[in-house]
């Protein structure tokens, strides 16, 4: 399906020869670097001796402290707003997955570019002017729906802001709209799957022909799920909303890893423990500095997202590097009798064994000295069956599965399909019960 | 001469049972007998009634998972070597038995089990060669009402 989609490239900045880009890169390096101390007391501090001048290749990054979420909890609400109040345009805000609220104030600048970025994903992956998109995204200070919707009317498509939640309603809107393209998390997308198949509404019905998720780790699997359930084709987007939102990546139709916008944002790929940059192709975790933002720009923020960068050439033209998608988040793994673990892995576990649902939950206890990891797995009503010798094969089938992605031995446990919560926004799947290390 | 049974995932959870009784109560459907399997964290009920279709259908709206199986229900003399003598000609054929489980009323001198065999066709041949009685519906509602 992606081979239909022509090579249309949205901005012009997508395709700068790299040594070009990253002359503009040191160039907004530099201003940021000085307009970052110049009105934010927090970079005033951090960055003491350190001028834009000073920086004198991209290398020289490496001099500059890092950003993390919770320097950005300690300046709630407006310690990081680089404008005057009355210059900002919209405010969003991020919750993380840990609990505390902080805000992103955008300036009007900040818009533009925001929609922009957006935009080029969208173009990438399928959108086209007169197309008519359905955002099951939430709206409201998550930067998903909101981000989204300004994109594509920018790039000349429509919108129905369904927002997330209520199935039926989002049914009958594909069903009676027949939108061309869908967006939301990839987990509320295998819902909406879930009842398309429940109501038997044949996938000729539906209109649709792309969709662009994003908002949570996924897998391969999963996208080949979506794609024969909805009968689309799927790109994947990156962003979080300390740094924009949606669009700082995006994946073309080659889907071969994102593609930054880096005449916006500069990334690197670390080790979380070393703080040092990994070979390319490796994973670490990703740290953007923000390279045009007026609201509220970031210097070396630790993303905490999970995935390895590449700089081969791609066939579509686009110079930006490419990410891998995020794996987890380096606060997300797991570590299990001394294993690292991603739920992704357990995610990528369960859609090899063709009868559970990607629906889980994993608890994780101490009742002993050990670890004890269980796994609660939906089953899908066509493979319940009267014997129990095939539901305790069923189980030993899973428990093969993640076994042979985690390396380790999880507890299994079948329950009824659709008993498992939902998520519309970003899953929370694990509940870690031992005790904390203080 | 087979028998539709229907099964029931159930979580094992307060008041799980019950909503399955009312549901089949509701819809006016008879339990002729029944048996539940269980584990510690899940159970399966499985289910002998007098309407399995309306059963079926009345469960899997009411959102449960259901699954519908072919069973065999069989005379045993209700006397010391009754249900051996049953088992002798099944395992001389090697069918093997999945589950099993008993009916709550008796046929005349006659208790009747329920079976779930690995091949049911070859079970009912062997049994009927050996004059053991295999239930239809009809003698089963006629020996529970």
């Amino acid at each position: 399906m992606g081979h239909d989609i022509d090579d249309q490239i949205f901005d012009q900045n997508e395709t700068l020869p790299r040594k070009e880009l990253g002359k503009l890169q040191l160039e907004r390096l530099r201003k940021i670097v000085d307009y970052a101390k110049e009105r934010v007391p927090f970079f005033r501090e951090k960055l003491a001796g350190i001028d834009g001048d000073d920086l004198k290749s991209l290398d020289d990054l490496r001099k500059l402290p890092f950003t993390t979420k919770q320097d950005l909890r300690d300046g709630y609400p407006y310690g990081f707003l680089a404008i005057p109040k009355n210059e900002i345009a919209r405010i969003h805000g991020s919750s993380g997955t840990t609990g505390k609220l902080t805000f992103v104030p955008y300036s009007h600048n900040d818009m533009r570019n925001w929609t922009n970025v957006v935009s080029r994903f969208l173009v990438a992956g399928g959108l086209r002017p007169g197309h008519l998109v359905q955002i099951s995204f939430g709206y409201g200070l998550f930067t998903g729906g909101f981000g989204l919707h300004y994109g594509i009317e920018n790039v000349g498509g429509a919108v129905v802001p369904a927002a997330s939640g209520n199935t039926e309603r989002q049914l009958s809107i594909l069903r009676d709209l027949k939108p061309d393209a869908i967006v939301c998390t990839p987990s509320y997308a295998l819902t909406i799957g879930e009842a398309i198949k429940a109501h038997n509404i044949p996938r000729e019905e539906l209109g649709l022909k792309y969709g662009f998720f994003g908002g949570e780790p996924w897998t391969d699997e999963m996208r080949t799920r979506i794609e024969d359930d909805l009968g689309i084709f799927a790109t994947d987007n990156y962003g979080l909303s300390e740094v924009i939102g949606p669009g700082a990546a995006g994946e073309c139709k080659y889907r071969k890893g994102q593609h930054f916008s880096e005449d916006h944002f500069l990334v690197e790929c670390l080790d979380p423990e070393t703080l040092e940059p990994v070979p390319e192709g490796q994973k670490g975790e990703l740290v953007i500095t923000t390279l045009t933002k007026e609201g509220m720009p970031v210097i070396r923020y630790r993303t905490r997202d999970i995935s390895s960068l590449s700089y081969e050439p791609c066939p579509c033209g686009r110079t930006g590097v490419r990410m891998t998608r995020v794996t987890g988040r380096s606060d997300d793994m797991l570590v299990i009798r001394g294993v690292n673990v991603y739920p992704t892995q357990i995610e990528e576990a369960l859609l090899r064994v063709r009868e559970a649902a990607p629906h889980y939950m994993i608890d994780v206890d101490r009742p002993g000295t050990l670890d004890v990891a269980t796994v609660r797995v939906e089953i899908l009503p066509e493979m319940f069956s009267a014997s129990m010798r095939d539901m305790v094969g069923l189980r030993d089938k899973i428990s093969a599965a993640i076994n042979s992605v985690t390396g380790i031995r999880m507890e299994i446990e079948l329950v009824a399909p659709k008993t498992l919560e939902r998520f519309q926004g970003k899953a929370k799947r694990v509940t870690d019960r031992r005790p904390k290390a203080e | 001469m087979k028998i539709q049974q229907i099964a029931i995932f159930m979580e094992n959870k307060p008041g799980h049972l019950q909503t399955i009784c009312r549901t089949l109560a509701d819809a006016g459907v008879s339990i002729t007998t029944l048996s539940l399997a269980d584990t510690q964290q899940y159970g399966i009920l499985r289910l002998l009634t007098d309407n399995p279709e309306k059963a079926a259908t009345a469960l899997s709206d009411a959102g449960f998972v259901v699954n519908q199986t072919e069973v065999l229900a069989v005379e045993v003399d209700d006397k010391p070597g009754g249900l051996l003598r049953i088992l002798d000609i099944i395992s001389e054929k090697n069918i093997n038995i999945e589950y099993m489980y008993a009916f709550t009323f008796h046929r005349g001198e006659n208790a009747v089990m329920v079976f779930r065999f690995d091949k049911p066709d070859d079970a009912i041949s062997a049994l009927q060669a050996r004059d053991v009685k295999v239930l239809t519906n009809i003698d089963i509602l006629k020996g529970a009402f």
